[in-house]
């Protein structure tokens, strides 16, 4: 059991939490012809849009009820439902997510009772889908607004029904904000393997993977979750629930539809990917494929390889917890200690991690255990770069944001190749920055040529 | 190099089993054969002199694929780790341009690099064909103002003991004795300190791990002219003549250095080794004894209890958890043995040894180390080493690098003890790395998943159970 201590500091340095109302619209931006709306001021929009931009490189449908002070203290449902219509009449959504923030949330908004009037005033775009979701930026982080989010997609976009398996071989897969576009495609490219369907809830992996589309430019998501598919979930033989991030939504799916589900905390490591693929394989019917064992045998192969240079070497992890959680798991597996865990909130699920304790804090919390605890490896977000610099440390980019580095969003890290290709990066990162004994130079040298050599800055022989 | 020549080297007056077989220098069987050459030998033994050239004279096969491939440190210039070669096409051979390239390639090098001096390695090619180093060394030499030394060492003549000789043998006969050394800085002298010349023979700095030891040879005062050849320069080989006492630490192979320098120049020599806290303390004490200085026996005592008493903190929770785990050593040479010590400080069991590259010395030490029940493996076949390490219910294989994919691919837990490795082992320190890596070895958590079989290989699958 991990001891969970609460950093009590006043003033938060270096933040690494992201806020709710981030982690919602992430989830809505996974849906196909989407808009996520925020219900707040614009300028948490803006920076909000800003923030996605730079991590995906790529356009970002999404908009605010813009809350000015009047509205502030008068009263903001008109701007919600003005700003309803406006995306209707412009954007032409089939989904809004309706998405509240830490100024709605304090002012006391009753989100579903200005629907209700939305509704019952403008029944002409009654097939516009509106999904709200309760997202205050006070409470949580990314991977809880994201998590609400899905809820909220469950609870809104997917009917009760009881016919669990009437698609015998689709699979719905709730994915958490940790899992990257290229992590999604992996999932599917596995449960395909299969010969099984996967229905991902929601799907990043088709809207923010980055690519070309004839039409150019669109103002709403590039893919994601069809609407018309989500309203089939129910029908699902099966559903696979990644993220301990993800139980309610889980929960409530299961309750919703009968599809009987199977929970993982995370795809990484031979533990994590072996119970998925025995999953599949129970599901499907069907024995697992040659290319999952080859996999799995290259991966094992490459734990070999890699152990020389993970084995006992100390390494700081700050992520939302699903993704602390299953890199934690992951390093301490191949060898690694983790002696720095750092989460921006508190979980149930944190208390379960391979590590003596966790501190719910910043990246300041962070960089100062990783100094007292000599830690050789810093991964966290981009915004741990100045810390990694100043340690003189390697640093591992992972979650969110990425931005000091491109294709954050196209990298795997999940499932047997995922896994290798990381355990390879972690490998090479330690590699370059190999501890070697530090060349001592003899008191006999002084006044001898020896005296004025300057030690050669090439790169150290790694044979 | 004639077949007289070569079986002179052979002879080792200093080597206490010289009259016996000489099973360290074994005809190879053709088909069942691993380990280098005596090219590979001689250019390993003089590649950490590190502000040199080194020219391999010969086709791209003997240079192309083995060029900085050595785990030596240099505090200093970086010169030997540029691969120098002259790269014979079979133009060069038919047309017999092989000595015409070479003397420009030390031209070329020359004027690029600025060495402090040029060593040409002949190789089994231009050996062949008859090329004249030793005379092209000399002319370019003269043309260019550079020592250019000729190492005669093609890859037929013998295996890579044979060439460490034959380097030891170009190193005394071409570079001993040509300069003296400068005298004992003002500033590096203590009062009360009486400062001593010493040389270490054989001693390679291997991933920089004789940083571990140098600082107790200034703190005792005794002044290394050289090591041969870690981390040393041309100009100090060329004062190795007036040490006051050798250490040969690589055992055998440099042995006759050590031999040559106490007949032509009255310094004695002892043999040691820096792996392990036993042979490290003995090693500074042999020191001592040579020099017959009672005041530094005095010191080095003290200095021996507090490193003793500093590592045994830091080994005492890795201790406990190596205590009684079992070690197959296969490793050649010195390593044989003064590897038996290093892993019986930590409390393992050596369970058996390899001793290919091994001498008769070398194999008395092993009995007087594990005992004559000693279980010595003298085959290299792989197969056969990972059989004995399942009949042996070993824990880890601790070998050379060219045993590491074979062990790793077995699902067993490896360590690297071969010269390319590039982590110091030596010394006080280097005892505290070792137990740390062999630690992290045998208990990484890969080794319980690799052999793991998947679920779904399992007799009765697992169920999935469903929420």
């Amino acid at each position: 059991m991990a001891k969970i201590t609460i950093s009590c500091k006043a003033l938060a340095v270096s933040p690494l939490k992201v806020s709710q109302p981030v982690g919602a619209s992430l989830a809505f931006l996974g849906l196909a012809q989407t808009m996520p709306l925020e219900h707040g001021a614009r300028g948490c929009t803006s920076f909000n849009k800003l923030f996605f931009m730079r991590h995906f490189r790529e356009p970002i449908p999404l908009q605010t009820t813009a809350m000015d002070h009047v509205a502030t203290v008068l009263g903001a449902d008109l701007n919600i439902i003005e700003a309803l219509l406006t995306v209707a009449k412009k954007n032409h959504p089939e989904i809004v997510g309706l998405i509240t923030t830490g100024l709605s949330e304090t002012q006391g908004v009753d989100i579903d009772g200005v629907l209700r009037r939305f509704r019952d005033t403008y029944p002409e775009h009654a097939d516009m889908a509106v999904v709200p979701v309760n997202a205050t930026d006070t409470l949580g982080c990314l991977e809880s607004g994201f998590a609400l989010a899905v809820e909220a997609i469950v609870e809104h976009l997917i009917p009760k029904t009881s016919h669990p398996g009437r698609r015998p071989r689709q699979v719905n897969v709730l994915v958490p904000s940790m899992l990257t576009p290229a992590d999604i495609e992996a999932i599917k490219e596995w449960i395909v393997a299969f010969g099984l369907t996967p229905l991902v809830i929601p799907d990043i992996g088709d809207s923010l993977d980055g690519h070309l589309i004839e039409a150019g430019y669109a103002t709403l998501t590039y893919g994601g979750t069809p609407r018309s598919e989500l309203v089939r979930a129910g029908e699902s033989a099966a559903t696979l629930v990644i993220g301990p991030s993800l139980q309610r939504a889980a929960d409530l799916l299961h309750e919703r539809t009968g599809v009987p589900d199977y929970r993982f905390d995370g795809l990484m490591g031979i533990a994590d990917c072996d119970a998925f693929v025995a999953a599949l394989s129970a599901i499907s019917g069907r024995p697992v494929p040659p290319t999952i064992e080859r996999q799995r045998a290259q991966f094992q192969d490459a734990m070999v390889d890699c152990h020389f240079y993970l084995g006992n070497i100390p390494v700081a992890i700050a992520a939302d917890p699903d993704l602390l959680g299953m890199l934690g798991r992951f390093l301490t597996d191949m060898g690694a200690r983790v002696v720095a865990a750092v989460a921006p909130t508190n979980t149930p699920g944190l208390a379960a991690l391979p590590v003596d304790d966790v501190v719910v804090g910043d990246l300041e919390d962070m960089e100062n255990l990783a100094r007292r605890r000599a830690a050789r490896l810093l991964i966290t977000n981009s915004h741990g770069a100045e810390a990694a610099a100043r340690l003189d440390l390697p640093h591992l980019r992972a979650g969110y944001p990425l931005y000091d580095s491109i294709g954050g969003h196209a990298q795997t890290w999940v499932g047997y190749r995922g896994s290798r290709l990381i355990l390879f990066a972690i490998a090479n990162l330690l590699l370059a920055q190999r501890r070697e004994v530090a060349p001592y130079r003899s008191i006999f040298w002084q006044d001898t040529p020896r005296a004025t050599e300057i030690a050669s800055a090439a790169a150290p022989c790694i044979v | 190099m004639n077949q007289s020549e070569l079986t002179a080297m052979q002879d080792e007056p200093a080597c206490a089993h010289n009259n016996k077989a000489k099973s360290g220098c074994a005809r190879p069987q053709p088909g069942a054969t691993q380990g280098g050459c005596a090219f590979d030998g001689a250019r390993n033994a003089l590649l950490p002199i590190a502000d040199v050239a080194h020219i391999v004279h010969g086709p791209i096969g003997c240079a192309g694929s083995s060029w900085d491939a050595r785990g030596t440190r240099s505090s200093g210039p970086n010169t030997y780790r540029i691969g120098m070669t002259t790269d014979l096409s079979d133009v060069d051979v038919i047309m017999g341009r092989g000595e015409k390239r070479l003397f420009f390639a030390i031209k070329q090098t020359i004027e690029t690099h600025h060495p402090a001096a040029v060593f040409v390695y002949s190789t089994c090619v231009p050996a062949m064909h008859g090329d004249d180093i030793a005379a092209t060394a000399k002319a370019a030499s003269e043309r260019w103002g550079v020592p250019v030394i000729p190492v005669d060492s093609a890859g037929f003549y013998g295996n890579k003991n044979l060439g460490n000789r034959i380097a030891g043998d170009v190193v005394f006969r071409h570079i001993i004795g040509t300069r003296e050394p400068e005298p004992v800085p003002a500033g590096a002298q203590r009062p009360g300190i009486k400062t001593h010349d010493i040389n270490l023979i054989g001693e390679w700095n291997v991933g920089g791990e004789f940083w571990n030891v140098a600082p107790l040879f200034d703190e005792l005062g005794l002044r290394i002219l050289c090591t041969l050849s870690g981390d040393s320069r041309f100009r100090e080989i060329q004062t190795m003549h007036r040490a006051e006492a050798n250490m040969v630490v690589c055992s055998k192979a440099m042995l006759h250095v050590g031999r040559k320098i106490e007949e032509n120049y009255g310094a004695p020599f002892f043999e040691g080794s820096f792996y392990g806290v036993v042979d490290t303390s003995e090693a500074l004490r042999g020191f001592a004894r040579l020099l017959g200085d009672s005041d530094l026996e005095r010191r080095t005592e003290a200095l021996i209890a507090r490193e003793e008493a500093r590592v045994e903190a830091a080994l005492a929770p890795l201790r406990q958890r190596l205590k009684g785990r079992r070690v197959l050593l296969f490793t050649g040479g010195y390593k044989s043995w003064s590897i038996v010590s290093a892993m019986q400080d930590l409390g393992m069991v050596v369970v058996a040894t390899g001793t290919e590259k091994s001498t008769e010395e070398d194999k008395a030490r092993i009995v007087e180390l594990m005992g004559p029940e000693a279980r010595m493996i003298s085959d290299n076949d792989q197969t056969a080493l990972l059989q004995t390490f399942h009949d042996c219910r070993a824990d880890i294989l601790i070998a050379g690098d060219r045993y590491i994919y074979p062990t790793l691919k077995s699902r067993i837990p490896f360590l690297d003890i071969d010269h390319v490795r590039d982590i110091g082992y030596a010394g006080y320190d280097g005892m505290i790395e070792l137990a740390r890596q062999v630690a992290a070895a045998i208990d990484s958590p890969v080794w319980q998943q690799v052999k793991q079989p998947a679920p779904w290989a399992l007799p009765s699958p697992l169920q999935a159970v469903a929420a």
